[in-house]
């Protein structure tokens, strides 16, 4: 087996045969494909790095463990997540710094709030003209791409854990909606209401962040 | 076609963009996006903020936790 570096990996039959009969190169694979996206997610319920590293790390134990009884009623993708998921929701609760996940039913209004302020307001609405959508300055240098980078991780760090979970899945991983609505067992309305409050909240710092760089004082 | 006001188009955006939204409701974001530039510039803004998510710098799993995985995977299947 090459290597997969930057290419699509092989249907799910040709993954699950190959992680049977021992391929390393298809293990070696999945790992450096997925396991960027696992730690991000894993961060949405856990404290510290090294917890998410130790929940990335027990999900692929528990792959390696149940490849052979896996019966491809998911794609593999979902069902790696789905153990990631379920592994770290066990260590968040455990270390108590995340709520059980059904306190989250409702979420959205935590931190929602926070995001609000100057700039918020879509068109000439209820600010009036007073207070009109400025334009953003493309981030050509390093320098203020490398900001607003920091700026984004410091974002989704403050955001409820389930719009943080599904704002990493779709928009920093990539996740399709149909694989996010799989992998947290979500109705896609529901998945669509939580990535717009995360969006909005994230463009709502962006704005802030680029009023307070294009306005000198 | 629907007619929305500039809060209720900015609540519209992510379905407008996965394609969730009816015909009629897709009309009017169109058309009250071509035709109010403060809208117009938010939906710009909203866009790149979903670029610049994109853009985020990769994770890596440390050195030792991927040979520590790569050698269980090894002897799992040997065993």
């Amino acid at each position: 087996m090459g290597s997969f570096a930057g290419g699509a990996l092989p249907p799910d039959d040709v993954v699950v045969s190959a992680l049977r009969a021992g391929d390393e190169a298809m293990f070696a694979a999945l790992l450096d494909t997925w396991s960027r996206g696992m730690l991000r997610v894993a961060r949405s319920y856990v404290s510290t790095d090294h917890s998410a590293e130790e929940v990335v790390q027990d999900t692929w134990l528990a792959v390696i463990d149940g490849i052979d009884a896996f019966e491809q009623r998911s794609s593999v993708k979902t069902w790696v997540f789905r153990i990631l998921v379920n592994t770290a929701k066990k260590r968040g609760v455990r270390e108590s710094r995340t709520l059980p996940w059904s306190t989250f039913e409702q979420d959205g209004e935590p931190g929602q709030g926070s995001f609000r302020g100057r700039g918020r307001g879509p068109g000439q609405g209820p600010g009036g003209p007073a207070d009109p959508v400025a334009a953003w300055p493309t981030p050509e240098g390093e320098a203020l791409a490398g900001e607003v980078r920091a700026l984004i991780a410091e974002a989704l760090a403050r955001l409820p854990p389930r719009q943080r979970v599904v704002i990493s899945l779709r928009d920093v991983e990539g996740c399709t909606s149909d694989e996010v609505c799989e992998i947290l067992e979500i109705s896609p309305a529901n998945q669509r209401v939580l990535l717009h409050r995360a969006r909005t909240a994230v463009r709502g710092l962006l704005a802030s962040y680029y009023e307070s760089v294009t306005q000198p004082e | 076609m629907k007619r929305f006001t500039c809060d209720e188009l900015a609540e519209l955006l992510t379905a407008y963009l996965e394609d969730a939204l009816d015909q009629p409701s897709r009309a009017g974001v169109r058309a009250h996006l071509s035709c109010c530039e403060g809208c117009e510039r938010y939906f710009d803004q909203f866009r790149a903020t979903i670029n610049v998510l994109g853009d985020q710098p990769p994770e890596k799993l440390s050195a030792d936790v991927r040979d520590r995985l790569m050698s269980a995977f090894r002897e799992r299947r040997r065993s």
